[in-house]
């Protein structure tokens, strides 16, 4: 399968949230060092709710469309629910399906997600 | 040219395969394929345990592949230890000679162009001893930039022979000789994963201290690698691994270690891995060493041509093809390296993406990762010709329609 959709594709070259946030409850971010891809999110939480969340960095397609789709998906979402997001969420967001290497990249995003909401006191 | 894709099985199985990635690793050919099923089919019986015959003819092949490796870089047959890597090789070089004889205060000197297994040793070796960590930075090209304040009071030098990212064949030769000048008692470490298997090596005529290589790079077996080491230097080393065949005599109170090498090599070795090895230089031994490094002079000096052509690729490293070897890495503006790797290989089309094992060197040259290119005695200009088409798919997927 065809992993460089017009999904992926659009939403690498133009990502949703991309962007810092000026006030944010909490923001941290992670690298994966195979491929030197960084990414960081800032998000705003309010009553466990994401009202707001931005991410930024450098990365691949497939790291850069998941963390555009993924802050889409859960602006809104309570924490506890957000917790509960794993491989098999993203993937379908993608709408694709990886090879190992590859799939590191398109978890990325939620790593960086599950590391910072982990951070609110 | 070369053209010998028939003596490599694997393009029988997948004709339209092009491979660009024998950096990481080379093919391999069937005469070595073969050597080392007709060790596991024929004589598989342990080196140096028995006196029946398939052991002797184990042995007298495994000790066959020591001479044919030693007669490849112009060394003595008692100073080739088999080992399982590079990576290996260097290590052996830290714990066994580096921890004993680097002390507080001395200088270690490598370069920015390392590969990480030729630079964590040394960088972890300064920290634990307090020694200092000095580094040979580049130039805009992609050479060293030879400062000679840098060879002040070197202890140890380790350098890479060949940058497995720029290419760049570094004058090492050169370099030894004016390190020495500077301290008479210097060691001297060398790199030789990216050379050894491209072009005609004499560890003598370069006159450094310790070489390290890595069988698969040359048409080996994976797992068979090579330290070669002055004697003088290697006798006064403590053995790297402890336990059979590399004690002469053991009592309950104490043990004597055997001669080099096999000091060096405890334990039952990679013997189809030796013998294979010793193959595939008989193999790199009749086409030519010469031809072997022409052959990748055209190719490389084909594929910077070709790739110059490429909208928004920018290639990293000495300009010209003599100056480097058969490696060229590479960026695409907008483009991350993972992208165009994956994209390439929908085409069947094999190369490296990523930092290359050499980090330092890609925060140097202000990028997180590269893409890389990489060529061997089956590679032709036909593969160069796929890969820059490959690349106009690349672009043309990532172009807004
Ligand atoms: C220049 C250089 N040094 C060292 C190594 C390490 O080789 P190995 O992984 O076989 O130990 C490599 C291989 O990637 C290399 O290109």
């Amino acid at each position: 399968m065809d992993i460089y959709r017009e999904i992926i594709l659009d939403n690498y070259n133009h990502p949703h949230n991309f962007g810092r946030i000026l006030k944010p409850t909490v923001s941290s971010g992670q690298n994966n060092p195979s491929c030197g891809d960084d990414i960081s999110m800032d998000i705003i939480v309010k009553n466990n709710l994401i009202t707001d969340i931005k991410f930024h960095g450098l990365g691949c397609a497939i790291s850069i469309a998941s963390a555009s789709l993924l802050t889409e998906n859960v602006l809104g979402k309570n924490i506890d629910q957000i917790n509960m997001m794993n491989k098999d969420d993203i993937l379908k967001l993608l709408g694709i399906t990886l090879t190992p290497t590859r799939l590191k990249c398109a978890l990325l995003p939620l790593e960086v997600l599950h590391k910072t909401i982990s951070l609110i006191q | 040219m070369i053209n010998i894709k028939s003596d490599f099985p694997i393009f029988r199985g997948q004709k339209d395969l092009v491979y660009l990635d024998s950096t990481a690793t080379t093919l391999k050919s069937q005469s070595v394929i073969n050597a080392v099923s007709d060790y596991y089919s024929n004589y598989s019986a342990n080196v140096f345990r028995g006196v029946y015959k398939i052991s002797e003819k184990a042995t007298e092949e495994y000790e066959k592949a020591r001479e044919k490796v030693a007669n490849f870089i112009g060394a003595k047959v008692e100073e080739i230890i088999f080992l399982r890597n590079t990576t290996e090789a260097l290590n052996l070089i830290y714990y066994s000679w580096a921890q004993n004889y680097i002390k507080k205060g001395d200088v270690v000197l490598t370069s920015i162009m390392e590969h990480h297994s030729n630079f964590v040793p040394w960088q972890q070796l300064c920290k634990q001893k307090g020694a200092e960590f000095k580094i040979f930075d580049i130039d805009e090209n992609g050479k060293l930039i030879l400062h000679k304040s840098l060879l002040t009071n070197v202890k140890l030098l380790a350098l890479t022979h060949v940058s497995n990212v720029l290419g760049t064949i570094n004058p090492v030769k050169e370099i030894i000789k004016q390190v020495r000048l500077a301290n008479p008692n210097c060691v001297v470490v060398v790199d030789g994963a990216q050379a050894v298997p491209h072009m005609k090596i004499n560890v003598v005529d370069l006159d450094c201290d310790f070489y390290c290589f890595s069988g698969h790079k040359m048409l080996g077996p994976t797992g068979i690698g090579v330290l070669w080491g002055k004697k003088i230097l290697l006798d006064g080393m403590t053995p790297f691994n402890y336990g059979g065949e590399m004690i002469s005599r053991v009592t309950v109170e104490k043990t004597d270690f055997k001669q080099i090498p096999y000091k060096f090599e405890a334990g039952t070795p990679h013997i189809a891995g030796a013998i294979a090895l010793g193959t595939a230089i008989d193999y790199l031994s009749k086409i030519g060493m010469d031809k072997v490094r022409k052959h990748e002079i055209e190719i490389t000096d084909y594929a910077l041509k070709e790739l110059s052509k490429v909208d928004k690729l920018k290639i990293y490293g000495p300009t010209l093809a003599v100056e480097r070897g058969g490696v060229i890495a590479f960026t695409i503006e907008g483009i991350h390296p993972h992208d165009i790797a994956q994209i390439l290989d929908s085409e069947n089309i094999c190369i490296r993406s990523g930092n290359q094992c050499a980090m330092p060197l890609h925060q140097k040259l202000g990028i997180a990762a590269s893409a890389r290119a990489s060529f061997y005695i089956y590679t032709t200009k036909n593969d160069i010709d796929k890969l820059v088409l490959g690349l106009k798919k690349v672009i043309w997927t990532f172009t807004e329609k």
